[in-house]
């Protein structure tokens, strides 16, 4: 189908504007930059899109704050939202797994840490999940698994190219087995995908680790990753302690998994809609 | 093992016994009789009420048969093949093609160790990179020529250092986990031992899967575990336990599809048997994988990873 048909194609979304995008910060309220450690003003922070002005370190936007920063007038429409996470393991330690849940909910107003859309990108139908570091981690357990799971199926039904926005620490320990097998089942879902002629860009927000990255979000056609975002396998303090060394200065890091071939773009938080949706312009519509 | 003093302290004591020069006498005898008797009593009561953080000090026993000593007892002319033609050969992972009872067949596995300077050389098991690359292409040659896949899992985990992350260790997982999960032909997979996170699950993906005794399968190290949770890693008993990673406790959430069962103490203290019982479940289950036609093997191949997961939908 030629890119001008999409602009031609009506789809109606339910415009969601969550309260949580919408808090209003009083003035006058400080934060820290986890980087450069300079006071910032929560106001500016937020309209910088969570950049710090003075040394650009990219801190956690939430699943929401991305939907808005990617989609077209921050309109789209969410599914599956219903999926809620349990307890399979009756996990305990100091902190039962359902106290922690209780208190990310409260939190970050989610029910768990991913959120499924439809939306349009610079007029680009696409689908997408977004995660959000702020919800245990990011973590991957039976629900964020589901939803990812779900929306590639999706995105094949409706003929929809995939973005997957991830930032997470890795499977999700509190839910043991299940965690890990949600990395069989995504990557079951996107062995399908990639059977079709759709485009899945797969964007790593910081940090992008263990279990989420050795599935879904290194199966990206493309993959994206924001500036100094912490990508791979194993954390680094694992890995420290294992071959009792330091770390090469960067190790990780974006750009460091650029220069290693292992991600394809490293771009700048406002620049990541534009560039999405330049790769969208090549890859989705028919070849002349 | 700490839990087998009891045994072993008797055991030594018969010994001694035996040794002595009156062996042969009516009361030593009698004794000897008596002292065996105690110690199979002891072996029963403390085997079959294993804890999960014992069973996994069997699981990781230095004399626990490796994937390549199941893969010479049970199948013939097995021809390792090497390299992933692009960085390496690695050690801690093999494969290549045998046959088992005279069918073709592709086996892969982790591959640890029996001593300090073989585990070395093995890496203890912990793959790099160019180990799953490897194993990707032996997939692709499974393909090619119509073998069924045969897994062996046994690993502490996918090798955490610095060329393993430059080379994309995550990246290597997940491209298998998507070939396993579409390879057009059947695929068994046995966790003999060690089922270290994602590591393990990089050769997990198959239609059938089963578990020894006294393997684990587990999403973290206790130690791991342990060390996030209270940042104490000789806590790691409490955290086997809180994991829920025995070859039970799979079972009965429906992630594998059965038990191999071990001689009492563990597969090394019967090698023959345990190979024997695991030969006939595969042999059993690849006669039975084969009559399904491909198309329908990888749909219910999906299936079945499509239901994992605990969830509720308000
Ligand atoms: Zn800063």
């Amino acid at each position: 189908m030629p890119i001008s048909e999409w602009f031609h194609k009506k789809e109606k979304y339910t415009q969601i504007t969550p309260a949580i995008e919408k808090r209003t910060i009083p003035d006058g309220v400080w934060s820290k930059c986890k980087k450069c450690g300079e006071i910032v003003y929560q106001k500016e922070l937020v309209n910088n899109l969570e950049v710090c002005p003075k040394c650009d370190f990219h801190h956690e936007l939430s699943a929401y704050g991305r939907l808005h920063l990617l989609l077209d007038d921050g309109k789209f429409k969410e599914f599956d939202k219903h999926l809620l996470p349990a307890d399979p393991l009756k996990f305990t330690s100091e902190k039962t797994y359902l106290e922690s849940l209780n208190q990310s909910q409260e939190r970050t107003k989610l029910a768990d840490a991913a959120v499924n859309a439809k939306g349009k990108l610079n007029n680009h139908p696409v689908m997408i999940v977004a995660m959000d570091f702020r919800f245990i981690g990011g973590s991957m357990g039976s629900v964020v698994g589901e939803k990812v799971t779900r929306a590639i199926e999706r995105a094949i039904t409706d003929k929809l190219p995939l973005i997957i926005v991830s930032s997470s620490g890795g499977a999700r320990m509190q839910e043991g087995i299940f965690s890990l097998m949600q990395m069989a089942k995504t990557s079951a879902a996107m062995a399908r995908f990639k059977e079709t002629n759709l485009p899945y860009v797969s964007v790593l927000a910081n940090p992008t680790m263990g279990g989420v990255m050795a599935s879904f979000a290194s199966l990206g056609d493309v993959v994206i990753a924001e500036p100094e975002a912490l990508i791979g396998f194993a954390g680094p303090r694992v890995i420290e302690k294992t071959i009792r060394q330091k770390l090469p200065k960067d190790f990780q890091r974006a750009e460091f998994m650029l220069d290693y071939g292992q991600i394809d773009l490293v771009v700048h938080r406002r620049d990541l809609k534009e560039t999405i949706s330049k790769l969208l312009d090549f890859f989705v519509g028919e070849t002349e | 093992m700490d839990f087998e003093k009891p045994v072993v302290e008797l055991e030594i004591k018969l010994d001694e016994l035996k040794k002595l020069p009156l062996a042969e006498s009516p009361e030593i005898t009698e004794e000897v009789r008596y002292l065996e008797e105690q110690i199979n009593k002891l072996r029963e009561k403390i085997y079959t009420n294993l804890s999960p953080w014992e069973k996994l000090q069997i699981a990781r026993h230095p004399n626990r048969p490796r994937t390549l000593d199941y893969v010479g007892k049970i199948c013939t002319d097995f021809t390792e093949l090497h390299g992933d033609r692009l960085c390496g050969d690695d050690p801690s992972l093999v494969g290549g093609p045998a046959f088992l009872e005279g069918k073709r067949v592709m086996v892969l596995g982790h591959q640890k160790g029996k001593d300090t300077k073989e585990n070395v050389a093995r890496n203890f098991g912990m793959p790099h990179p160019e180990g799953y690359r490897k194993a990707l292409r032996l997939m692709g040659l499974a393909e090619k020529f119509k073998l069924p896949l045969v897994c062996f899992i046994d690993t502490p985990g996918a090798y955490p250092g610095i060329e393993a992350e430059e080379r994309g260790q995550a990246g290597a997982i997940a491209e298998n986990l998507v070939k396993m999960s579409i390879l057009p032909v059947p695929v068994i997979v046995v966790n003999i031992g060690e089922g270290g996170s994602g590591g393990a699950l990089a050769l997990g993906v198959g239609d059938r899967v089963f578990m020894l005794e006294n393997a684990y399968y587990s999403v973290i190290t206790p130690e791991g575990c342990a060390s996030i949770l209270w940042h104490d890693e000789t806590r790691a008993s409490e955290a086997a336990k809180a994991l829920k990673l025995t070859a039970n406790d799979l079972l009965k959430h429906n992630i594998i599809d059965g038990i191999i069962d071990e001689p009492l103490g563990g597969a090394h203290r019967g090698f023959e048997l345990t190979a024997n019982v695991l030969k006939k479940i595969l042999m059993d289950n690849l006669i039975e994988l084969k009559k399904v036609p491909v198309q329908k093997l990888l749909n219910i191949r999906y299936e079945r990873l499509r239901k994992i997961g605990a969830y509720k939908e308000s």
